[in-house]
């Protein structure tokens, strides 16, 4: 007995977003590093492997975990339940009952706008099962909206 | 009742005007009147409060006005209120008043409603009616009461206190005995030393050295004569003494006069508390499940404690995770006997539970070994930059240790599912069995890091709306995580699972 993935993959230009998004922490760790090879005259041989190694972390991070997480996030929603898969290194698998769920909400960030994307955020009573998908095509993203807010409408009590 | 509240403001501020005063006294003019003045300007400003302070109670709502320049007034439904709390501090209790809270199980941002300094009879009958009007709400009218003129008559108070006494069935009591489980508790040792800083903070706001006292004097003076070694002896004999002693008192100050009983209402009602008494209830039908606690030194001594797992309790981020105290360091027996009784079945407290195999076992140790083998490297740099040699010792003894960690952990880790709970059991140092019962269960979490996927393991958290908002079955061995689930929320993993190969997917547009 296996638990199989949910079937529907993102938009894939999220792999563009997931990467713009990764690019200013990587910027903020080179500038330090730049600065300190400019400024600092002791230790040439450290500060140049300290380099080079951050310039090569940077470009797998960048090039291998957007195609990885491409992936990995899935997600489904079935009559009864939303199924969620995320994460790259570490992956997490989240299903919450349709009758449990309280918000469905939809988010743009300024980065998701430019890529078009949009991610849409399901809430439960518990403060721990938060589902969130992420890196969804607009009309996909609504659409998912429009169909969890009339399946959950049916359904009545207090959902906790 | 006046006098109350600016009275305990002052208190509070002591510090802050003796500071005042002290400040005041350093100015060249001698301004010492700073000080008088910051204390009328307290007690003004909460006799205002208290002025301005208006609450309502009907059958159908709660309704609290305060404030003057900023008013604000509180409503709620009366069928919304979850908890009831009763508070009263020594100088409430002089004054034969209480606090009572009213908790709606809401993020309380505004502080929920607070109902300071009510006369304590009146206190009561508020909450035996608030809590049980489902109960009683037939033969008794709700109360309506209004700032000092409560129209609860003292005959209304003796009635409701009667009513509870034939209803309670008592659950559990202090023994006095069980005092000496609080050495072996962490709270008690913080405790301690919460006590500890206080103290000096209260010394050195009155300006006075450790070293200046006649005492302490004498003792540094006999330190500084004998040998090195009974030096050592004697401060570890202190430390062990002052702790035990601090930790027993601040046991018997939380503890004291603890009851546990049931109402026939539905309740559970916890009252304790030696200076400052405290009066708790829970609704039975928020209750998800309890929490039971075995750190390892209370392990030690076959102690326990109980907690509850509750909805609607107010900040799952303190430190008890929004769960609420059932039961103070008590003998296990008790403990699981409280349990028992709480969830009105044996079984998920007592049964066996399924170990996660050899997978988990490795897992715990290689993080053992990873992790010591990381601190002896850190200190053999540390040494090679110059550090003391005697680094290395400790960094060493982390390996022995963590090996008996993790044996110990791998020992408590297991899960079950009986009596319609699911049963997780984790952790060492702060070993715990959370039984939650499979209806409070509103989603799953299956968490996988690469590890745990290299070595066919996951994290399976339930999902929930009480106590730590999820409960975590660590590293089970994948199918049998899913079987749990499976078997605890019966067709919610059930469409996602299959035996057949992964098809391949779709990207739906």
């Amino acid at each position: 007995m296996r638990l199989r993935d949910p079937a529907y993959l993102v938009c894939p230009r999220a792999i563009a977003f997931w990467t713009v998004r990764a690019v200013p922490g990587w910027f903020f760790v080179l500038v330090g590093q730049t600065l300190w090879f400019v400024g600092s005259p002791d230790h040439p041989g450290w500060r140049v492997a300290a380099l080079a190694l951050t310039v090569l972390l940077a470009a797998a991070h960048l090039i291998v975990m957007p195609r990885w997480r491409y992936r990995v996030h899935r997600w489904e929603v079935t009559d009864t339940a939303v199924y969620t898969q995320s994460g790259w290194l570490s992956q997490e698998r989240r299903i919450a009952p349709l009758s449990r769920v309280q918000t469905v909400d939809i988010k743009r960030g300024p980065l998701e706008q430019l890529f078009r994307l949009a991610s849409v955020t399901v809430t439960t009573a518990s403060m721990a099962g938060l589902l969130s998908i992420n890196g969804l095509d607009h009309a996909t993203a609504e659409g998912l909206v429009a169909e969890l807010a009339e399946v959950t409408g049916r359904s009545e009590g207090d959902a906790t | 009742m006046l006098l109350f509240a600016p009275i305990r403001e002052l208190g509070r501020y002591i510090p802050l005007l003796v500071g005042l005063v002290f400040a005041g006294r350093q100015l060249p003019g001698g301004e010492w009147w700073w000080g008088p003045l910051g204390a009328v300007g307290v007690m003004a400003l909460t006799v205002l409060r208290w002025v301005t302070t208006r609450y309502c109670i009907t059958p159908e709502k709660v309704q609290l006005r305060t404030g003057l320049l900023q008013r604000r007034t509180l409503v709620t439904p009366t069928d919304r209120v979850r908890t009831v709390d009763v508070t009263a501090s020594v100088m409430h209790r002089l004054l034969g008043l209480a606090k009572v809270d009213i908790g709606t199980g809401t993020q309380e941002i505004f502080g929920g409603l607070s109902l300071d300094a009510l006369p304590a009879a009146e206190a009561t009958t508020l909450r035996a009616e608030l809590l049980h009007r489902s109960a009683a709400s037939s033969n008794v009218p709700a109360a309506v009461a209004s700032g000092e003129s409560g129209s609860i008559t003292a005959e209304d108070a003796v009635a409701a206190g009667n009513r509870e006494t034939e209803e309670d069935t008592e659950l559990a009591r202090l023994d006095r005995r069980w005092v000496r489980y609080a050495p072996f508790t962490m709270s008690g040792v913080l405790g301690a030393a919460a006590i500890l800083g206080v103290g000096s903070r209260f010394l050195d706001q009155l300006g006075v050295k450790v070293e200046d006292l006649g005492p302490a004097t004498g003792v540094l003076d006999v330190v500084g004569r004998i040998p090195i070694w009974l030096d050592v002896l004697l401060a570890v004999a202190g430390l062990v003494g002052s702790l035990t002693a601090l930790s027993v008192s601040g046991y018997l100050l939380s503890y004291w006069g603890f009851r546990l009983s049931r109402h026939a209402g539905g309740s559970l009602h916890i009252t304790r508390g030696l200076l400052t008494t405290r009066a708790t209830s829970i609704e039975e039908r928020r209750l998800r499940g309890v929490e039971l606690s075995e750190p390892l030194l209370l392990r030690a001594v076959q102690a326990a404690r109980l907690r509850g797992i509750t909805t609607g309790l107010k900040a799952a981020d303190s430190s008890e995770g929004g769960s609420s105290l059932l039961l103070p360091p008590a003998p296990r027996t008790v403990a699981v006997d409280v349990a028992a009784r709480i969830l009105g079945d044996r079984v998920p407290v007592e049964v066996l539970l399924t170990a996660h195999g050899p997978a988990a076992r490795r897992r715990l140790f290689i993080r053992a070994f990873v992790s010591a083998f990381v601190l002896v490297a850190a200190a053999g740099v540390a040494i090679s930059l110059g550090a003391p040699r005697w680094l290395a010792l400790p960094a060493i003894a982390t390996l022995p240790l963590g090996v008996v960690l993790a044996a110990d952990r791998y020992r408590s880790l297991g899960h079950a599912i009986a009596g319609g709970c699911l049963v997780t059991r984790q952790g060492s140092l702060p070993r715990r069995r959370d039984v939650l019962n499979c209806d409070g269960i509103i989603g799953w979490n299956l968490r996988q890091s690469f590890f745990q996927r290299r070595a066919g393991l996951a994290s399976l958290t339930a999902t929930t709306a009480a106590g730590r908002q999820g409960y975590t079955a660590v590293d089970v061995p994948l199918p049998m995580a899913l079987s749990l689930g499976n078997r605890a929320v019966p067709g919610l993993l059930g469409d996602f699972l299959t035996s057949g190969p992964a098809p391949a997917a779709v990207p739906r547009t």
